[in-house]
């Protein structure tokens, strides 16, 4: 089938649903390990619009910002699980809304 | 003799280091030797010095070392003798040197007998360096040094606030002027490049035309300093406030010495005031002013010591009225007359306030002729010097002022009869003093007699006020002759009768009493007058009302720190703000998370609608 | 098929050109293409409403894989290759260490679905569908195709290690921080035991 293709633009539906999805996760969820795989999906979502805008485009940019956002989300999660071992220790509970201490 | 001059101011200043080391572990008698010796081996010198100068009539220039060197400026710390340099350094070192001898006694119970022979010798040092000094810059060091120790004395004892406070007010006062002395001084340097004074004032003749109007301004920035140092209206206020110090210094500073350092001032600088005959005007209305004003006050006070600073002012009123009709050797003889007969008459109000335990209200002595005859025979004399009586050194002095004054065009008669009824009143308040004093009844007895510390200086003085007179002061090669025709007979009679009609007049209303005056005095327009009179014209509450309060009010307003207030509202401002915004600050994580995608969606839809091309793909 | 001249000997184009072909896509692949993309949404939506840990983070993994495949589709098989082993791999099986470690069981599953209540979320649940809405107005202009042809893995390594050096400096930095950082908080938490101290205050 000749000049079948896929439009840039439904990938970035996907893309910006899924990012809605895990904001949406980020905003209704109190579990810090939650809140961390939410961040895992949104940071997904900017990769996955990344690696198709490079697609679009013919380049390999959009796979190199992919590989940063990798390192990033790396990063992240190896200090974030770190967080969350020390959150459990302190607060004997993986609840965010218990790590209050910096209210004004 | 030239290669000595320098040691002339050295002495006492080195003294006065000494004594302010040193003063502490010395004995009282030590003190008194070191701070009188200091000063009589400068008047030794000097003597030696007039002697020579008499002989050759050298004028001597000597630079110790240059000060300091800024391109072509130079000043040096070098020293100018001539004529009026010899007159005042006499003055200085010889009247200094009674009232040194006359201290030690007056001062002997004083427990900071050496803080005060340090103060006083820096003083001599100061004034020597003045009057010596051969460039404004070290003249007006000189300037300021006697102004800080005048300040020093005036406040000796300082642990009465008053005297402190007077000590203030003679050091603000006098700041004032210096302040538009130190602006004449840059201006005249700024004209002529030079601060020496004689190249500046041949530079002065060359540069400028008679009645220009930057010598004039430069000699009324300088006629201002003057005013302030000497006491003439309007800076007078603080000298009669001045006598909160010791006597002697009241003597030595406060009627010898320095108040006439203006009149040397302007002596000095003639010959710029020659190129400015307004300034010349001026000085010479400011100066009969300020004696009549001074005189009318001088009738009322009851203090002795006020009456006699206000009776400094009004002879220094009459030095100014020399300086004004370009009768400088006038000016400068009346000056050394009245250093003689003013030294003379403090120095026997010291003894007085000494004997009677500091007893300053004339109306509480009286009586003293018989208990202290010395005394009353030095005040005898210095009244009569003062108020220009025949003979007296005084008339001799006041005498040509008056003559010349009478001779300059359109004013010269006015300022002459001015002058008069100025001689009349002298002459008056003089007796007053005298009568009330030392005749009458007694009411305060003296628990002691002068001592020949005292005695000695006082004889010496009556001495030089009766035959002061006489001297012929070497000033005619210093200042340009003043020609003028002989006034007529009459004018010289009226001038001679003068005091003694007030004299008459002091001796029917205070001592026979034959001229009842309780009717004038009890009468309201009297006793308003006199009150106005006593309070010195009113002229202290006057710039209480002008100046000093409208200060106190605006550093009052200045202490709530209105500009600060500026930046403290931004500050509380600030405050507030945070206080508001940190309550949003409530540490749930989730909330901050809705707050951030709130505001993404409104950043998104505000640059969605900033046209094309800030989102176009 | 020709030698790679810059890794001799390495024959890698077998993998990589496999999609390679003349800038059109099959039928079947643009099928795959939506069935990826829906596997990916619910999976997504299904790890975000999970009480489990374990199961949310099972759901995860699958719409990592289904975005893997999505990337395989459209032509960069070396970031789908990524995705797969450093995204489901390794940094999820971080989160499944950690969820062992925690020890949460039934007693945390109660708890979180006590928390997913409907109030909590609809809040920002309608933030999320205006932020959603605005983000597809926005590309609802967006024309053209994702390009089929494939960008090979020696274009990426290329401007990864050309233009891009710095980038890639920088992220190692960023990976030593998060080796230090994650060090220092997990030997903390192993080696003492104040919690309890602070837990009094």
């Amino acid at each position: 089938m000749d000049g079948l293709d896929i439009p840039l633009n439904h990938i970035l539906f996907i893309s910006s649903l899924l990012f809605a999805i895990g904001m949406l996760g980020l905003m209704i969820r109190r579990n810090i390990i939650f809140i961390l795989m939410s961040l895992e999906v949104m940071l997904n979502s900017a990769a996955l619009a990344f690696v198709a805008a490079g697609a679009h485009w013919g380049q390999p940019d959009g796979q190199v910002v992919f590989m940063l956002i990798l390192t990033v989300a790396a990063a992240e999660v190896a200090v974030g699980l770190g967080l969350v071992l020390q959150v459990q220790k302190r607060f004997k509970t993986l609840d965010m809304d218990h790590a209050n201490r910096m209210q004004g | 003799m030239s290669k000595i001059i320098w040691l002339i101011p050295l002495m006492p200043f080195v003294a006065s280091i000494t004594l302010m080391l040193f003063g502490k572990n010395l004995r009282r008698s030590h003190i008194g030797y070191l701070g009188v010796s200091s000063v009589g081996i400068s008047a030794l010198l000097t003597a030696l010095l007039a002697i020579e100068f008499m002989q050759n009539r050298e004028v001597l220039e000597t630079l110790v070392w240059t000060w300091m060197q800024v391109g072509s400026f130079a000043p040096g710390i070098s020293f100018y003798f001539d004529g009026l340099t010899l007159v005042m350094m006499s003055v200085i070192t010889g009247v200094g040197f009674l009232i040194h001898l006359f201290s030690t006694e007056f001062m002997e119970e004083d427990p900071s007998y050496a803080r005060y022979f340090a103060y006083l010798n820096m003083f001599v040092a100061s004034m020597l360096i003045l009057v010596m000094a051969d460039n404004l810059l070290l003249l007006y060091l000189g300037w300021e040094g006697v102004g800080v120790c005048s300040y020093l004395l005036v406040g000796f004892w300082y642990q009465h606030s008053a005297n402190g406070h007077a000590a203030r007010k003679a050091f603000i006062v006098t700041r004032i002027g210096d302040t538009a002395m130190a602006l004449g001084l840059l201006l005249l340097f700024s004209h002529l490049g030079t601060l020496d004074i004689q190249v500046m004032m041949g530079k002065a003749n060359q540069v400028w035309e008679v009645g220009e109007n930057i010598p004039l301004i430069a000699c009324l920035l300088l006629i201002c300093g003057a005013v302030g140092k000497s006491a003439q209206l309007p800076l007078h206020t603080w000298l009669p406030d001045a006598m909160a110090g010791p006597t002697p210094v009241s003597a030595l500073i406060h009627a010898a010495t320095m108040v006439t350092a203006g009149v040397y001032l302007i002596a000095r600088t003639h010959g710029l005031f020659l190129l400015a005959p307004d300034a010349m005007i001026v000085v010479a209305i400011i100066g009969v002013v300020t004696s009549l004003m001074a005189a009318f006050t001088a009738l009322m006070q009851t203090d002795i010591k006020r009456i006699l600073a206000y009776s400094t002012i009004s002879q220094i009123g009459y030095m100014f009225l020399a300086l004004g009709v370009g009768a400088w050797s006038a000016g400068i003889f009346h000056l050394m007359t009245h250093a003689f007969f003013k030294a003379l008459l403090f120095l026997g109000s010291g003894a007085i306030i000494h004997c009677l335990h500091h007893e300053h209200n004339i109306f509480k002595m009286g009586g003293l002729r018989t208990r202290m005859p010395v005394t009353f025979w030095s005040f005898m004399i210095g009244s009569a010097a003062l108020a220009a009586l025949p003979m007296t050194s005084g008339f001799f002095s006041k005498d040509q002022i008056l003559l010349q004054a009478y001779q300059l065009p359109d004013l010269g008669p006015g300022l002459w009869m001015a002058g008069l009824l100025g001689a009349l009143l002298t002459a008056i308040y003089s007796f007053r003093l005298v009568f009330v004093v030392f005749f009458g009844e007694a009411n305060t007895e003296p628990d002691k007699d002068t001592e020949w510390r005292m005695a000695i200086p006082l004889s010496i003085l009556c001495f030089l006020a009766l035959i002061g007179g006489y001297f012929t002061i070497p000033v005619v090669d210093v200042f340009p002759v003043t020609s003028g025709s002989h006034p007529a007979h009459w004018v010289e009679y009226v001038s001679i009768s003068v005091p003694l009609v007030g004299l008459v007049i002091a001796y029917f209303i205070f001592l026979n009493r034959r001229i009842n005056i309780e009717t004038l005095t009890t009468s309201s327009l009297g006793r308003g007058l006199g009150n106005f009179w006593l309070s010195g014209w009113g002229i202290d509450w006057l710039y209480d009302r002008l100046f000093v309060r409208p200060y106190y009010k605006l550093a009052n307003l200045l202490k709530l720190e209105p500009v600060d207030a500026i930046y403290n509202a931004i500050v509380e401002l600030n405050q507030l703000l945070n206080l508001w915004l940190s309550k949003s600050q409530t540490g749930r994580l989730r909330w901050y998370l809705a707050s951030m995608v709130a505001g993404l969606i409104i950043l998104i839809s505000l640059a969605s609608n900033l046209g094309p091309g800030v989102l176009q793909w | 098929m020709r030698k790679d001249p810059l890794i001799p000997g390495v024959y890698c184009h077998d993998l990589i050109q496999f999609n390679n072909r003349s800038g059109v896509l099959s039928m079947l692949e643009i099928v795959f293409f939506y069935i990826a993309s829906l596997v990916a949404l619910i999976a997504t939506v299904m790890a975000m409403t999970r009480a489990n840990a374990i199961h949310a983070l099972i759901y995860l993994i699958v719409s990592l894989l289904a975005v893997a495949v999505i990337f395989f589709l459209i032509g960069a098989p070396f970031a789908a290759a990524l995705e797969i082993v450093i995204y489901a791999g390794a940094i999820m099986v971080l989160f499944v260490f950690v969820i062992m470690m925690l020890n949460l069981g039934e007693k945390g599953d109660k708890q979180e679905r006590q928390w997913l209540s409907p109030s909590v979320w609809v809040g920002p649940a309608l933030l999320s569908i205006v932020l959603l809405a605005e983000l597809l107005f926005i590309i609802s202009d967006v024309n053209g195709p994702v390009s089929t042809s494939s960008v090979s893995p020696k274009a990426v390594g290329l401007s990864l290690f050309g233009p891009y050096v710095l980038a890639v400096e920088i992220s190692a930095m960023l990976l030593l921080a998060g080796l230090v950082g994650s060090f220092h908080l997990g030997r903390r938490y192993l080696e003492r035991d104040y919690g309890d101290e602070r837990g009094k205050e």
